[in-house]
């Protein structure tokens, strides 16, 4: 494989040059020794849920059923619903830890304060708590209480946060369906038994369970983390920023927040700048941090924090000889990290006790030392930048200038400086009238098996010179920024007429000078619920369903469990989900046709589209956005 | 010339060259296509165990075929220059006695029932199907020199170790 079809992103590939003279092995070199990857688990055909397996099903023959009598579609739709626990379980675990800080900050146990009392008291609005004569503690408390509900639910009534945010309508339609989830780690806990040996073999069955997943992971994983994250750590605003590895800095001791959780990473930032005298002492210029992954995401969309690069970047970062230590919390931290960092001089430290790495130090976080523990972890990067090896370093030059912050509250703040009354009739009225042909978000991962950032990058390009509005989190929002793509200027470049000619009257009323971006960031994966929001705003408004939006998601370069239980949100709230890499399923036409076929979608209104070329992508989505747009009558 | 050579000690039993050889001889020679348009297809090499050791087997392309000189139409004939067995389906009768006549069991019913199937050791691939997606190397397409110096290696160090 050439560098060129290992990632388009410049900085990559001189990285990718570097590892190789420098005898590193990394994320490609380990897929290629992979290949053959089991055409059995590609399908999704193989069962290892019991002791009499593995069991595998032959596609084109005998045997086509498992020891316990299991065939193709219910090993398909088991397997899957394993997945989408695995990834629910992760966005779920993050929102109870954010919880679990507000909770802490609330009985005044944590190092954090409360930054957007504003967000606290609508939230409490929204729940029904009552927030008159009760001081900024009790209030936290009582929506950290409410917040736990979500898990502590013991009756068949549906699971809070869910009921407080999700449309009358969507509620009606996955009532019928009987998929309204009770309790985040029940309906997790149930789906493992679900599968277990001997329970369910009903594909269609477990396909319904697959869509409760997806609406636990909507509301108590993203929208929960989303919601109370913003309350500690304030709700984005835009904000500008540099991306890619050309912000490390040599003269700098470099820090990298690799991982998902702000809450440490926060705290890093803040001990990075209280420490500068030390690194200055120590010989350096001062301390730089970066993000990799959805941490830096989370402090940048709300500090500013410069992004050193996405998911298959990790490793080179590293190579560049130039970063000192990388902390690390959970979720796509790629193990090699601790054998990269022992041919360079950087140190890996793991922070959470379920995500250790063998070779890395570990300094275990806890909420009510998380100063202490910052602190000592930007010592460690200090006294590591002391043993740097200048002749190992190599930084590129590639750095790009990005626009982040763009929550929900930020877009309607900048629209309300068109429309102060009615600030949502700026933007309804451009996709009235065509100027905006519709939205799509791009979101997820990078998968080592497609060059990386290629999907993303080459279908959103397509998206705006369409006049697509398009928004974006995670990996890839990474992946646009680096393309230049989170920046005013690539309005003018790349954007449609109508698009650019919003663009351009919003950033202006909006005082930024300029157009706004033609791909607005986000946030972090946990932050597509703020597209969700939007979408069930603007579906309020119109007086529609979302599911009748000319809207699409997107995951280009889906990787992990994570993109599926995403997707599979996405599908449920009635969005056309396109996926540029095909999960685990083709081995049951019944769990793929269903996946992406006319029932599910005539029963929730969204379903998935697979497409791994990312133009012909863009097409079926354009041709999505606009059908869309005929059934409404615009 | 390289021959399919077996390392039954190796072989976990994963099944991935049963898998890969019905792809090669589908319609679309690729394994999601095949699945999706539901090509019908079948396997010519065969994990078999005793429980102990694996072994994936096909046709031994054997330089005095048994199989070929119990076929009465010469429908089964060995072709010098690629020292293949080469099975021509069109001047099969269907009288199984190469069925019979084969030890290893390497040939089997085709999926019609009426005529055989056997290996054709992939002729549109440089490396057959079967080694190609075997993930450990029990299943090798080398020369006998290489196989052979490999094998003398491994003694040595067994008869080593015993010492």
């Amino acid at each position: 494989m050439s560098v060129k079809d290992k990632t388009v992103d410049p900085a990559a590939q001189q990285m990718l040059q570097k590892v190789q003279a420098d005898g590193v092995e990394t994320v490609w070199d380990r897929l290629q020794e992979q290949q053959p990857q089991c055409g059995f688990g590609t399908l999704g055909i193989c069962c290892r849920n019991c002791l009499q397996g593995p069991c595998r099903i032959n596609p084109f023959g005998k045997p086509d059923r498992g020891v316990c009598g299991a065939d193709a579609h219910t090993i398909v739709a088991r397997n899957l619903l394993r997945n989408l626990a695995g990834g629910t379980a992760a966005h779920v675990d993050h929102a109870y830890d954010a919880v679990e800080a507000l909770y802490a900050i609330a009985e005044g146990n944590a190092g954090y304060q409360i930054k957007d009392e504003g967000k606290l008291q609508a939230i409490a609005t929204r729940l029904g708590l009552e927030t008159e004569g009760r001081d900024t503690g009790e209030l936290a408390k009582a929506v950290a209480q409410k917040a736990l509900e979500t898990f502590t639910n013991h009756t068949d009534d549906t699971m809070g946060w869910l009921k407080a945010w999700a449309p009358r309508e969507r509620l009606d339609t996955w009532r019928e369906l009987g998929v309204l989830p009770r309790n985040a780690d029940r309906e997790i806990r149930e789906a493992m038994h679900q599968t277990t040996m001997g329970v369910d073999a009903d594909p269609v069955n477990l396909l319904l369970a697959c869509v409760k997943q997806g609406l636990v992971d909507g509301f108590a994983g993203l929208k929960l983390a989303t919601d109370i994250q913003d309350v500690i750590f304030g709700t984005p605003k835009p904000i500008q920023s540099e991306t890619n590895l050309g912000v490390l800095k040599a003269d700098h001791v470099n820090v990298i927040v690799h991982g998902h959780v702000p809450l440490l990473s926060e705290k890093v930032v803040e001990w990075c700048n209280k420490l500068e005298d030390e690194a200055r002492e120590a010989g350096a210029a001062g301390i730089n941090v970066a993000g990799i992954c959805c941490t830096g995401n989370e402090v940048l969309m709300r500090q500013g924090v410069p992004q050193a690069t996405n998911f298959l970047g990790q490793e080179l970062a590293l190579a560049t000889g130039a970063v000192d230590l990388m902390v690390v919390d959970v979720q796509c931290i790629m193990p090699s990290l601790a054998n990269v960092a022992q041919c360079y001089h950087g140190e890996i430290v793991s922070t959470m006790p379920i995500a250790k790495i063998p070779g890395a130090e570990h300094v275990p976080f806890s909420f009510e030392e998380a100063d202490r523990q910052a602190e000592k972890i930007v010592r460690k990067a200090i006294k590591s930048f002391k043993k740097r090896d200048k002749n190992k370093v190599q930084i590129p030059d590639e750095k790009v200038s990005i626009v982040a912050g763009f929550s929900m509250e930020a877009i309607v703040e900048a629209l309300s400086k068109v429309n102060a009354d009615d600030p949502l009739k700026p933007l309804v009225d451009s996709i009235k009238d065509g100027a905006i042909l519709g939205a799509v978000a791009t979101v997820g991962c990078n998968n080592a098996k497609a060059t990386q950032d290629l999907n993303h990058v080459t279908m959103v390009k397509e998206l705006i010179a369409s006049d697509v509005l398009v928004v974006a989190t995670g990996c890839s929002a990474y992946a646009l920024g680096k393309a230049g793509l989170l920046h005013p200027d690539a309005t003018a470049k790349y954007a449609g007429e109508g698009l650019k000619k919003v663009l351009t009257a919003v950033g202006e009323a909006a005082g930024l000078g300029g157009p706004l971006p033609p791909v607005l960031h986000m946030g972090s994966c946990v932050d597509n619920s703020r597209i969700g929001d939007l979408l069930v705003a603007l579906a309020d408004y119109l007086g529609v369903s979302v599911k009748d939006l000319p809207v699409a998601a997107s995951a280009p370069e889906p990787q992990h469990e994570k993109a599926l239980s995403i997707g599979t949100w996405a599908v449920a709230m009635g969005i056309l989900t396109h996926v540029g890499l095909p999960p685990a399923v083709l081995g049951s036409d019944v769990v793929a046709g269903t996946l992406t076929g006319e029932k599910i979608e005539s029963l929730l209104g969204g379903r998935f589209y697979v497409e791994t070329d990312p133009k012909a992508a863009a097409d079926g989505i354009i041709k999505h956005i606009k059908a869309k747009r005929r059934a409404l009558g615009i | 010339m390289q021959q399919l050579l077996i390392d039954p000690d190796r072989c976990l039993g994963c099944h991935s060259c049963e898998l890969a050889c019905a792809v090669e001889h589908a319609l679309s020679k690729d394994l999601f296509a095949a699945v999706l348009n539901k090509e019908s297809s079948a396997a010519s090499i065969f994990v078999e165990t005793d429980g102990e050791t694996n072994l994936p087997l096909q046709c031994r392309h054997c330089q005095e075929p048994a199989c070929a000189n119990a076929c009465m139409s010469g429908a089964l004939q060995r072709d010098a220059e690629t020292g293949k067995v080469l099975f021509n389906r069109d001047r099969c009768v269907g009288c199984w006695m190469c069925v019979m006549a084969c030890p290893f069991g390497a040939i089997e019913q085709d999926r019609g029932q009426k005529v055989i199937s056997k290996c054709d050791r992939c002729p549109d691939r440089e490396v057959p199907a079967c080694a190609g997606a075997c993930p450990t190397g029990a299943i090798k397409f080398v020369e006998i020199a290489e196989y052979s110096s490999d094998r003398r290696k491994r003694y040595l160090t067994e008869f080593v170790k015993e010492r």
